[in-house]
């Protein structure tokens, strides 16, 4: 098989919810090789978000051991969770999370600007990537002047200018019609076929039936199926 | 990386150009009334200053009242005077107030004054036209005088009074010169003033004793010294009576009004900074409204992976942004009402440039201190309680 990427073993994540501990992940174990596709398919309440969380580096597991391109994540401070979601994860999420007042390419350009790459490599790299989703006449366009599969687009460039090991996309189809949203899940199959690892949070079978590979959430513990794909 | 921090918070008070102006407003205020406040006190002070200055530091005016025996300094007094150690020379007045008539026409109560020689020469800017008294005027007792600006106008008509003859208290005296015009805020002018050499003013004033004699110092640095020498002079000529005289050192009255100054631009601006601080406290207020409103965007940054020193910055630069650029309007306010002001009550505009370090100064950390805690908190947002906030 190919090289481990991710590699999350006996993860567990409580919260504390009055004086109780409330178990949102239960020993979760994940392992995910370069140029899967792999959905993570769980009704709301499911856990999903937070285990999204966890692989995007915004949250640290309770205890249980994640590393992510060799680095333990779980041992990782503050400063050192932001390099590596800067240089590790593209996020893609529901709502686009783009930044209205700056113009397409100022939003791709924004991982660049935290990585500290240089003004003329940024905007060469924003625009090229933009190029490759298709919105290369619309590099200068703000958010509310696109509509949403573009926007989505941009936030798909926005994730993928830093070249990260993987791309984790939240409900990336959520707030888009079906149509766009099939065109959306095509760009990811093309992202696939380039050889990029994606992981994609969803509510929807459907939806998830793009992937190589489904791992389905309940209540904080994973169950894997194989896909047809 | 701080570059772009920059860019981004100018973009985003940019955006809110209305907020962005009515927060710095209250810092527009406060430096504005600290730069104004101070620059009037220092301009008016200033004035007063070379005012006293004018009538010179160098010397030590006594003021004898004398004893109902000796009821003033006499020449012998004078001469004791000019020998102590570091006297450059000594100066008398006599003062009275007499008739001058100059060809037929009357000007009663015209102030005359028995001066001599040491008075004009230690005296810059004194003399307009003609010659001053010298030694030979006092020592002959010449009946010469020097009138000043008011009565050569009231008496001449715009005759050259220079060489005419001028009847003071039915003596006659011949005009030397005319003093200069001056314009003093202390009363102290010349304008209405007749100068005769002192030694011929006794019979004309008919008292023989002067109350009132400068001495002039050749290092004002000794002033204490010489101070205390002439009080062991004027001891013994007035017998250790009490409240004889008194000495004014200009030195000491100079300090003395810069000490107020100085206390009254400090309370002024302390005043002032009351201001400053509540525009701070509106600052903050910004801030922490444009951080729970950004509370999306800060978490989308730190999810690509902006650190939280880099999100504290960002918001950091803009509060400084928002005070510096309060502060210079507030500065350029603050010397254009200074300037007004000044122009009005007359005296020198100067705007010093530890006035404008402190405006300076001040703005910036109102800025920091005032910033802080709103980019804290920015900083310590968790990124998933940030972003799901949509």
């Amino acid at each position: 098989m190919s090289e481990q990427i991710l590699n999350m073993t006996g993860i567990i994540k409580t919260y504390q919810m009055g004086d109780d501990d409330q178990v949102v992940l239960d020993n979760i174990s994940l392992t995910v090789y370069r140029g899967d596709f792999v959905a993570i398919l769980g009704p709301s309440g499911s856990g999903k978000s937070t285990l999204m969380n966890m692989i995007g580096c915004l949250d640290t597991p309770t205890r249980g051991q994640y590393i992510l391109s060799q680095q333990k994540v779980d041992e990782l401070d503050e400063s050192e969770l932001a390099s590596i979601r800067n240089k590790e994860v593209g996020f893609v999420f529901q709502q686009f999370q783009l930044l209205p007042r700056l113009s397409a390419i100022q939003n791709v350009e924004l991982p660049l600007v935290y990585a500290g790459v240089p003004e003329k490599t940024r905007k060469n790299r924003a625009w090229k990537i933009l190029e490759r989703v298709g919105l290369g006449e619309k590099i200068h366009h703000r958010p509310n002047q696109l509509s949403g599969g573009q926007q989505q687009r941009v936030a798909i460039a926005r994730a993928m200018v830093t070249e990260p090991t993987i791309l984790l996309a939240d409900e990336p189809t959520g707030a888009l019609d079906q149509r766009t949203g099939q065109q959306i899940m095509q760009l990811f199959h093309e992202l696939h076929e380039e050889g990029k690892t994606i992981i994609m949070i969803t509510h929807d079978v459907e939806i998830a039936k793009n992937a190589s590979r489904i791992v389905h959430i309940l209540d904080g513990k994973l169950r894997e199926e194989f896909a047809h794909v | 990386m701080f570059k772009e921090n920059l860019k981004m918070s100018w973009r985003n008070l940019i955006h809110n150009k209305m907020r962005s102006f009515l927060t710095m407003l209250g810092i527009v205020i406060g430096v504005s009334s600290i730069i104004a406040l101070i620059t009037i006190v220092q301009a008016t002070m200033n004035g007063m200053t070379s005012e006293f200055s004018s009538f010179g530091t160098d010397k030590i005016t006594v003021q004898a009242t004398g004893t109902p025996l000796k009821q003033g300094l006499i020449d012998s007094d004078i001469q004791k005077l000019s020998e102590i150690d570091d006297v450059a020379g000594v100066s008398p007045t006599l003062t009275g107030n007499t008739t001058v008539v100059y060809n037929g026409s009357e000007k009663k109560g015209v102030s005359v004054q028995g001066k001599n020689d040491v008075y004009f020469s230690k005296t810059e800017d004194l003399i307009e036209t003609g010659r001053g008294l010298n030694r030979l005027d006092i020592e002959n007792e010449n009946k010469v005088c020097l009138i000043g600006s008011n009565i050569a106008e009231e008496l001449f008509w715009g005759e050259d009074p220079i060489g005419e003859h001028l009847q003071i208290a039915g003596i006659s005296y011949t005009v030397t010169g005319t003093l200069k015009e001056s314009s003093s805020f202390s009363g102290a002018s010349n304008n209405d003033a007749v100068i005769i050499p002192y030694t011929t003013a006794t019979a004309i004033l008919g008292s023989g004793y002067m109350n009132s004699v400068d001495v002039y110092m050749n290092d004002s640095n000794k002033s204490e010294k010489i101070t205390s020498d002439i009080e062991t002079v004027l001891n013994q000529s007035f017998n250790y009576k009490e409240d004889s005289f008194t000495i004014i050192n200009m030195e000491d009255m100079l300090s003395s009004i810069n000490k107020i100054t100085t206390m009254l631009s400090y309370m002024l601006g302390g005043i002032a900074s009351i201001s400053l601080v509540v525009g701070g406290i509106g600052i903050m207020n910004m801030m922490l409204v444009s951080v729970t409103e950004r509370t999306t965007e800060i978490g989308l940054r730190k999810a690509l992976g902006a650190e939280p020193k880099r999100i504290q910055q960002q918001f950091l630069l803009e509060a400084v942004f928002l005070s510096l650029f309060g502060g210079t309007i507030g500065l350029l306010l603050g010397a254009l009402i200074a300037l007004v002001v000044c122009t009005l009550i007359g005296s020198t505009f100067a705007l010093s440039v530890s006035t404008v370090l402190l405006a300076f100064g001040f703005s910036a950390g109102i800025g920091i201190i005032f910033g802080i805690a709103p980019a804290r908190k920015a900083s310590k947002l968790n990124p998933i309680d940030a972003l799901r906030s949509v």
